[in-house]
């Protein structure tokens, strides 16, 4: 064992089977350990039983409205960056019972059981995706009423974060400060870093937790080179992201505009699929509904993902109050990039680009945003010269 | 006994924040033709409602669904609590249906209230329109019961047509009043009717008020708070002194589902009871 | 006609209007007083007159074969009615009955109209003081054209 004093909050380098014995580490203390795998070509979260499930020497290409899989030029563990699925699902799964009550004799009852959550470790989630955890923690158990489920899971959760080297065609986490490098949040951060030194990793405790895990793995002291390398593969990462998000501003261009032109042309591509609120790893919304036995005694209320793109999610008695695509695409965005910030004083964006590539028709939520933007400057300026 | 919203977080799957007190219906009482009261009661006989008026409970049918209503009942009457409902959808209608005796699961009380402490020592103009005269019926209740608080009180209510009309006994009790001003309008009638005939507003400028001191309150159809609120602004009432409850579809009550959004706003939560001066912008706007 | 003068001067309608066109205005008018059940004109009556309600209650009605008169207006204290005056041919468009014992100013709208010819001035601030009375009345109406509560859910 080295004699290094390992501390929180400092960080180390592993080889890469070190890795390796991570997982096994906590597959030993009970964690589910749930991390990026290859199914039906693309890149989704799910059960690792061994290293060799990760998508090693895979990453992901995507565009607007495009994503497919490449082989890489080295044996990297996580050299790709978003697939179509966040870790959402298993802290709001988009099926869970919230009810269940029974007929007896006349009289209602609640059935009370109890369901225990198991132990979940996220290996190997990017920094956008941490991100997107610490936004619903605001939603689901630091407001007023807290979601008793999500609250248990995350409660339970251990988190291994790897930190981006490559940014992908479709990411934006510099505009919306959620990578290429996790802050806060994570149990365990890894960087990946293959060149002449080798295939190793940069790796950090952020909790107790993770401290307690990092001591029983194979750790040394950063050399200045691995130091510089590391910096450099990170800042290569910020600065090769080509997307950006209008930040400046942003609530009001869009509050202050919700009669802009501009959404009715977005209305005309927009499908009111609903595919960017699925894909969205901060995107809450959910519906209720009854599922009842044929004798109607039994009955089970469920709560399931919902989307604002749907008609029956703005329906008060008579109608749908958005009625319109461009209502609904306008509640969408305006709530994710500008409302989310007064309900929840933080961005509901995380810059990861699934509702890029996730659209059927490739609408581009930055493009967008820069459109508005440019046209209410226009505007502005042109205003501006008549009162001259 | 309380209702559920500020349960103990236990280890049941079931969430706290949705889990629903059965109670029981004690009385059901037609209003109109769509339009019902129920009394509930807790299934113990021990009951104790606490809420503030202009809060709404969600209300449970087993089997169906569920829907925010809000209570219209005294809120000096903690012994019962009561829903004055509008048949408008499958769950509604299912409530209808309910027998003396049934359960019905209850949750809240929730959202924001009229701020009737705020609206002391002023006149008070109340605008209700339709079934929009339940949930200020609450507050018609405690101002009667503390009828000292306030300056001159005036009830404008306006609905369609004079079957229309709900809590008739009331409103005809209130009219008996020497200390309220009762005007009741309707949008249409035939000969036999002897009251008002036409939209609510224009009862506005009929209404005997102060508008340097004056508390406004509006329930009713949006359209109808948005130009009642326009013509109590042509009197001099200042919007901040106007209050409106507004209504989106909700599914959880308690800010978690994002149905009820009104961009920054979430009904359920920080609503139904906004001052208007806050939302005068937005009202005006579509499909938001 | 002292009486009338001051009544005329506080009327909301004709608040802050000039003290010398309210005595030209005075000089048109006359008090009225009708029962309940009575009408105070048919529709295709001549329009001469306009009323300033005092107290009372008015139904403007409008009758259809077989649903009887259908009310579609009510006036009453500090309402006035009717423009049918300004507007040629100068006849009614309604029938407007009494609900409730109502006194009322009516004014001559032929004695009136050749004053506003005659000074225009007058003419002008009348006029402004009914379009506003008009515009109230047609938002009113625009309302209850919409029809807000909905129909009954059957």
């Amino acid at each position: 064992m080295s004699k290094l004093k390992i501390t929180k909050g400092t960080k180390y380098i592993v080889k890469k089977d070190a890795i390796e014995s991570l997982l096994t580490l906590l597959k030993e203390q009970k964690f589910k350990t749930i991390g990026p795998t290859i199914r039906d070509n693309t890149i989704i979260y799910d059960e690792l039983e061994k290293i060799s499930d990760l998508p090693i020497g895979i990453t992901d290409i995507h565009e607007a409205g495009s994503y497919h899989l490449k082989k890489r030029d080295d044996k990297a563990f996580f050299g790709y960056n978003v697939g179509p699925f966040s870790v959402k699902k298993y802290l709001f799964p988009p099926r869970l019972t919230i009810l269940k009550t029974k007929r007896v004799d006349g009289k209602i009852r609640i059935i009370k059981e109890n369901e225990k959550v198991e132990k979940l470790a996220f290996f190997g989630i990017k920094p956008c995706e941490l991100q997107a955890i610490l936004i619903q923690d605001k939603i689901f158990i630091e407001g007023e009423y807290i979601d008793n489920y999500y609250k248990e899971q995350r409660d339970k959760l251990f988190i291994v974060t790897t930190n981006c080297t490559e940014a992908g065609s479709s990411c934006f986490c510099t505009s919306t400060h959620s990578g290429p490098e996790a802050k806060n949040g994570f149990d365990i951060a890894v960087t990946e870093l293959i060149d002449s030194g080798g295939h190793n990793f940069m790796i950090e405790a952020g909790t107790k937790a993770g401290l307690k895990i990092l001591k029983e793995l194979p750790v040394s002291q950063l050399t200045e080179s691995e130091i510089q390398s590391a910096a450099q593969k990170l800042e290569s990462a910020s600065n090769n992201m080509e997307k950006y998000l209008v930040t400046d501003n942003l609530k009001e261009l869009l509050l202050e505009n919700l009669n802009h032109p501009h959404w009715a042309d977005i209305a005309k591509r927009c499908l009111s699929c609903g595919n960017c609120t699925m894909v969205c790893p901060t995107c809450f919304c959910s519906n209720i509904e009854d599922v009842t036995s044929l004798s109607g005694e039994d009955n089970e209320r469920i709560r399931t993902w919902d989307s604002c793109f749907s008609m029956e999610y703005s329906y008060i008695h008579g109608g749908a109050v958005r009625a319109t695509i461009k209502s609904r695409y306008r509640q969408w965005m305006t709530h994710k990039l500008a409302s989310w910030q007064e309900q929840f004083d933080t961005l509901g964006c995380i810059g990861c680009g699934r509702c890029i590539v996730w659209c059927p028709v490739g609408i581009d939520i930055t493009e967008e945003t820069k459109k508005i933007q440019e046209q209410v400057t226009a505007q502005a300026e042109q205003s501006a010269q008549m009162e001259n | 006994m309380h209702l559920s919203n500020n349960k103990p977080i236990d280890t049941q799957i079931t969430s706290a924040a949705f889990t629903p007190e059965m109670l029981v219906i004690k009385r059901v009482r037609k209003e109109t033709e769509d339009t019902f009261t129920i009394e509930l009661v807790a299934e113990t006989g021990e009951t104790s409602f606490k809420f503030k008026p202009g809060q709404f409970n969600m209300l449970y049918v087993h089997g169906c669904g569920e829907v925010p209503i809000s209570i219209s009942g005294n809120p000096n009457r903690t012994d019962k609590l009561v829903h004055t409902i509008r048949m408008v959808g499958a769950v509604t209608r299912a409530i209808r249906r309910l027998k003396i005796g049934d359960m019905l699961g209850v949750r809240g009380p929730y959202g924001s209230h009229w701020p009737i402490e705020k609206a002391e020592g002023k006149d008070i103009v109340v605008v209700a329109g339709g079934i929009g005269l339940a949930p200020l019926r609450p507050i018609v209740y405690h101002m009667l019961n503390n009828r000292e608080r306030y300056k001159r009180i005036s009830i404008l209510y306006g609905t369609r047509m004079p079957s229309d009309i709900i809590f008739l006994k009331e409103l005809e009790s209130l009219r008996g009043r020497f200390d309220v001003d009762l005007y009741v309008t309707v949008d249409r009638a035939d000969k036999t009717w002897m009251g008002n005939v036409g939209v609510v507003t224009t009862l506005i400028k009929k209404t005997n008020f102060d508008p340097s001191n004056t508390t406004a309150f509006l329930c009713g159809p949006e359209i109808m708070m948005r130009y009642t609120a326009i013509a109590l602004q042509q009197q001099e009432l200042a919007p901040e002194n106007i209050y409106v409850s507004l209504e989106r579809n909700m599914k959880c009550g308690v800010g978690l589902c994002g149905h009820c959004q009104y961009t920054g706003k979430i009904i359920c939560k920080d609503g139904p009871v906004f001052n208007y001066d806050s939302v005068k912008d937005l009202i005006k706007k579509r499909e938001i | 006609m002292k009486n009338l003068e001051s009544y005329l001067a506080e009327h909301p309608f004709l608040r802050g209007m000039d003290k010398k066109h309210i005595e030209l205005i005075v000089g048109c008018a006359k008090n009225v007083r009708i029962n309940p059940g009575e009408y105070l004109f048919h529709e295709g009556d001549e329009a001469d007159l306009f009323y300033f309600i005092r107290d009372g209650r008015l139904a403007m009605e409008v009758f259809r074969p077989q649903k009887g008169g259908i009310i579609f207006q009510t006036l009453g204290h500090n309402d006035v009615l009717g423009w049918s005056w300004l507007v040629a041919p100068y006849v009614r468009h309604f029938d407007c009955r009494a609900i409730e014992v109502t006194r009322a100013i009516a004014l001559d709208g032929n004695c009136l109209r050749k004053k506003c010819d005659d000074d225009h001035e007058l003419g002008y601030d009348m006029m402004k003081r009914f379009v506003n009375l008009m515009e109230d009345e047609l938002m009113a109406l625009r309302l209850q054209l919409l029809d807000i509560y909905d129909a009954p859910i059957k």
